[in-house]
């Protein structure tokens, strides 16, 4: 029997294998973003002073519907051919596909963060007043809150009916601490102000909530 | 048990009419809102009676994720219903009694916008109760019940940033209360519990002989199968 670790990287190696060749989700995330940039650029003057006040806010909303998409297509994929039927019944431990799974999406939105964070600079004018390095730790932590949510959500609602609508009716509610620490802390640091408790906030919401997803999800995946 | 429960709906009705007689009659008028402020007995006690349903609702989503009885699913289920009508009541009083308080009908506000939350984190639950297939349903919405439950310190905390414009909380906040108000108010909770167990009670024996109902048509249809199958 393979161990866990190796388990968990060769599912990840086959995803970003998958991802790699097809760029299906990578690309239809850079899309939507693209278009919720422009969507948003009319509902108030993006080169305005006050703009920076809702930046935070804007960047996480489009990474969040972005993320989404990336997120309905994890388990949808091992759907075809019962590969998810042919993991259950395998000894495999269910957390090492988890892990997979949530660091290939962590993988998946943190290029297209990176890709698209400097498009919002240029197109929004944004430009850090507190130090930018925070920045990069309020992504790293927000986005993991999302995806590890995300992806025992999205191994929720593939069990259900009209499942792609279920996704968002699950994840949103629930990210709602996280969504408010990470639009809080980055708006904060736009603004050169202290962004501590935010982050701290952030950390303890994916301490907890990456422990419960780990205890919780064999239980999702074996549930019939 | 089947006496007990007209008892019990007899016994609430008759706490629920005293307790609507103490609110609007009994219970001395407020000196600056006047009247208005007699909606405070249906809202408070509302989502005392929401909130310790949705505290029923994560022992019992906890209790069925050990023991896998599927009575403690019904509990679940049952609870957070009501929890969530309660809530709701909670949240349509807040506005009307705001309206002419503060001026305006919603403002996000600590209090306000966690109650929101947590209304939508239980309504979500009962979408997901409701669009998944019946066999995974009740391990799928204990999980769900379990995470949702640990969100609800993280949202207070994190809402809690904000500054807060609701009145401070009867119990624990520092506020007066006219020992009579009080008294009242707390007439109102125990109708309100009662009334809120008889809603339960009854939804549960409704939701346990639907699942009989349910089982039954499954056994049959195995036994007996339909000529066309045949």
């Amino acid at each position: 029997m393979t161990a866990p670790t190796g388990i968990t990287r060769a599912t990840l190696h086959k995803d970003l294998r998958l991802e790699w060749r097809s760029k299906d989700a990578i690309n239809s995330m850079l899309f939507f973003s693209l278009l919720v940039v422009v969507v948003f650029s009319f509902s108030f003057d993006p080169s305005a002073e006050e703009s920076r006040q809702i930046a935070g806010g804007l960047v996480w909303v489009a990474f969040l519907f972005a993320a989404v998409v990336a997120l309905n297509q994890t388990w949808a994929r091992e759907l075809r051919n019962q590969v998810l039927d042919a993991y259950r019944v395998s000894p495999a431990p269910a957390n090492s596909l988890f892990l997979a799974k949530t660091l290939g999406n962590f993988i998946f939105v943190s290029v297209l963060e990176a890709l698209m964070t400097p498009l919002f600079i240029v197109f929004y004018r944004l430009r850090a007043l507190g130090p930018a390095w925070q920045l990069l730790l309020v992504a790293v932590l927000g986005t993991w809150a999302l995806v590890v949510n995300g992806t025992f959500f999205a191994a929720m609602s593939i069990r259900t009916r009209s499942r792609e609508i279920m996704l968002p009716l699950l994840l949103f509610p629930i990210s709602i601490p996280a969504l408010l620490a990470m639009v809080q802390a980055t708006t904060a640091i736009l603004n050169g102000e202290g962004a501590r408790f935010w982050i701290v906030l952030l950390a303890t919401y994916d301490l907890v909530f990456t422990t419960v997803c780990l205890l919780l999800f064999e239980t999702v995946l074996n549930a019939e | 048990m089947k006496k007990v429960f007209p008892i019990l709906g007899v016994l609430t009705a008759i706490l629920l009419s005293y307790a609507l007689y103490q609110a609007l009659v009994g219970a001395p008028t407020e000196r600056t809102m006047g009247d208005v402020q007699r909606i405070f007995y249906y809202h408070v006690p509302s989502a005392w009676t929401a909130f310790i349903l949705f505290f029923v609702n994560f022992g019992a989503s906890v209790f069925y994720l050990i023991k896998r009885k599927p009575a403690a699913d019904i509990v679940a289920l049952v609870s957070a219903e009501v929890g969530v009508v309660f809530c709701t009541v909670v949240l349509i009083t807040g506005p009307i009694w705001a309206r002419p308080v503060w001026g305006i009908w919603w403002t996000w506000d600590m209090r306000l916008t966690s109650t929101l939350v947590l209304w939508l984190i239980y309504v979500s639950y009962l979408f997901l109760r409701r669009f998944s297939s019946s066999g995974q349903t009740p391990l799928l919405a204990a999980a769900l019940a379990v995470l949702g439950a640990l969100c609800v310190p993280f949202v207070y905390f994190s809402i809690w940033f904000f500054r807060t414009q609701h009145p401070q909380p009867v119990m624990g906040g520092g506020g007066s209360i006219d020992p009579r108000m009080l008294h009242v108010l707390l007439i109102n909770w125990l109708a309100f519990s009662c009334f809120a167990f008889l809603v339960c009670w009854s939804r549960y024996r409704l939701e346990k002989s639907q699942r009989e109902v349910d089982e039954a048509h499954a056994m049959e249809s195995l036994l007996d199968p339909p000529r066309s199958v045949r």
